[in-house]
């Protein structure tokens, strides 16, 4: 070995062996940083879960176009093609007579009195054109076009907007948004406490002890062999935090699923933030590693720079 | 190999300076003693040897390294060249005396292998064989000091700086000490000694630098002392 790797593990090892001296130290330090890394790793989980429910109810939504019976397939088409270059189009589909009917009977399977009011031979139900708008908040366009008299004059009713459902999503996406917000800064007041946590368990290690610190000095130890140390040292709290912070949120989902989904508000989908987990977990714990390694060394490095600096005057 | 050019350090702006003007020129493998009383500047002139302290203004240059041209970065080896002695020993209390000296050669990167093979001779030179596993708290002051003088010297250092090293000892644990650098002076290594001890400055018969109120009054070779 060389001498830059004997040295190397002499700080590795020194670090471990503070780590486990330190360990009442430790444990604060690390209970600070599990709560930051479980909030960073809950809010995560969370946005995931809220993103994917705003798609999946939007995807749901449509503007249904209801066509005069006296409306050729030809005419339909060619609307269609007009609606399609609008910019806030993202799908257009056709529904004829015969397939609206279809999915009403099949819908209304178990309502004989509903069904009656139809048949085959006199089919009440318009041929709709489905639009599917890119952007729900900017329905106007779709709105404006409609409206236009030699469009409004194809329509048999007027457009169905699904207005109460958007009003449902702009109030989870209101939702959504604050609590992006507030998990941020959950995330930030957290990782700054527990940096200053950890900075403190340093600085009272490195307190207790200083002597020896400017003893290393003295002999000729350079910064980093006295540093290196304490830098392992948060690290394995970081380390070992990560994998604390993932293995409470794994149980909870484990533990306690069953549980959330009967205390679910019926629009989260706790088994999308499950599966999301479970598929996402090796990322979720590299990134919780990187950033618990992050947190422990930078507030090692920085707790040690005055005990380490050499007279300048 | 230690030259100082009119240093001076002055640790505040309107206070009498520590040090003035202080010129000194050490030959290799000499051994000179330091005298002075208390506050005469002899652990100042020390400590701006070991980049402890800067000098306010002069020139100090060491073993050939001018400390005007040092960097922060490098301090740390212009230390392992040069081996000190304190007067506190400043012994690490958790280890054992091998593991005391074995530090100093752990911090310069040498194998554990080596460590064991170089310790034992040197702990065999300050006559401290078999105590190896002894903790610094059952020692005497003057075997303490052995163990510090050990550290200081395993490194092979061309210097050896020892601040008022028999400070704290009897009269015969004193002269242990002092039979100990002398013999590692014979060795060839320079040795810089600080001491207030009449008795021991005049039996050594060495080259004598005496500093009064921050200021080289007398410096002579063969020297003897009085308070």
């Amino acid at each position: 070995m060389n001498r830059k790797m004997i040295t190397f593990s002499r700080i590795v090892t020194t670090g471990l062996v503070n780590f486990a001296r330190n360990s009442w130290l430790a444990i604060a330090a690390m209970a600070v940083m599990v709560v930051t890394l479980t909030i960073i790793l809950f809010s995560l989980i969370a946005n995931a879960t809220f993103t994917n429910t705003i798609q999946q109810i939007t995807s749901k939504i449509d503007v249904s176009v209801y066509l005069k019976d006296t409306v050729t397939d030809a005419d339909a088409h060619k609307l269609m093609a007009k609606i399609e270059n609008l910019p806030n189009v993202e799908k257009v589909s056709y529904v004829s007579k015969e397939e609206v009917l279809q999915k009403y009977i099949k819908d209304n399977a178990d309502n004989p009195d509903l069904l009656g009011a139809v048949s085959q031979a006199d089919n009440p139900l318009p041929a709709t054109i489905r639009i599917k708008p890119r952007d729900l908040n900017k329905l106007d366009d779709i709105k404006t076009f409609l409206s236009k008299k030699d469009i409004a004059s194809l329509q048999s009713d007027q457009p169905s907007y699904s207005g109460d459902r958007k009003e449902a999503i702009d109030k989870i996406t209101h939702a959504t948004n604050i609590l992006q917000r507030v998990g941020i800064v959950a995330v930030v007041v957290f990782a700054i406490i527990s940096v200053l946590i950890i900075f403190n368990t340093i600085q009272m290690a490195i307190f207790n002890r200083r002597d020896e610190l400017t003893i290393m000095r003295l002999l000729g130890a350079s910064t980093w062999y006295i540093r290196g140390p304490f830098v392992v040292e948060s690290i394995v709290y970081g380390i070992l935090s990560a994998i604390v912070s993932v293995f409470l949120i794994h149980s909870m989902f484990v533990a306690a699923s069953s549980t959330l989904q009967a205390t679910s508000l019926g629009l989260l989908d706790i088994n999308y933030s499950a599966e999301y987990f479970k598929s996402h977990m090796w990322a979720l714990l590299l990134m919780q590693l990187l950033v618990g390694i992050l947190i422990g060394a930078a507030s090692s490095t920085v707790a040690t720079r005055r005990y380490l600096k050499f007279k300048t005057k | 190999m230690i030259l100082l050019d009119r240093v001076t350090k002055n640790y505040g702006k309107h206070a009498t300076p520590a040090l003035d003007r202080a010129s000194l020129h050490v030959e290799p493998k000499e051994f000179v003693i330091v005298v002075g009383q208390s506050g005469a500047g002899k652990s100042t002139l020390l400590k701006l040897l070991t980049r402890e302290e800067r000098p306010t203004t002069g020139k100090i240059i060491v073993g050939g390294i001018d400390y005007d041209k040092l960097r922060d970065k490098d301090i740390p080896l212009l230390r392992r060249k040069i081996g000190v002695v304190f007067q506190d020993f400043k012994l690490l209390p958790n280890r054992t005396v091998f593991e005391n000296v074995a530090f100093a050669l752990e911090i310069v990167g040498m194998g554990n292998k080596e460590i064991h093979h170089t310790v034992p001779k040197v702990l065999d030179i300050v006559n401290l064989k078999g105590k190896e596993k002894r903790m610094p708290m059952e020692l005497s002051g003057g075997e303490r000091q052995r163990v510090a003088i050990a550290r200081a010297i395993v490194r092979q250092p061309k210097i050896l700086i020892a601040d008022e090293p028999t400070g704290n000892l009897d009269p015969k644990h004193a002269w242990d000490v002092i039979a100990v650098l002398e013999k590692i002076n014979r060795y060839g290594t320079t040795v810089l000694l600080t001491t207030h001890n009449q008795d021991i400055v005049n039996k050594l018969k060495r080259r004598v630098v005496t500093i009064e109120h921050g200021q080289i009054t007398s410096d002579r070779a063969k020297a003897d002392y009085k308070i």
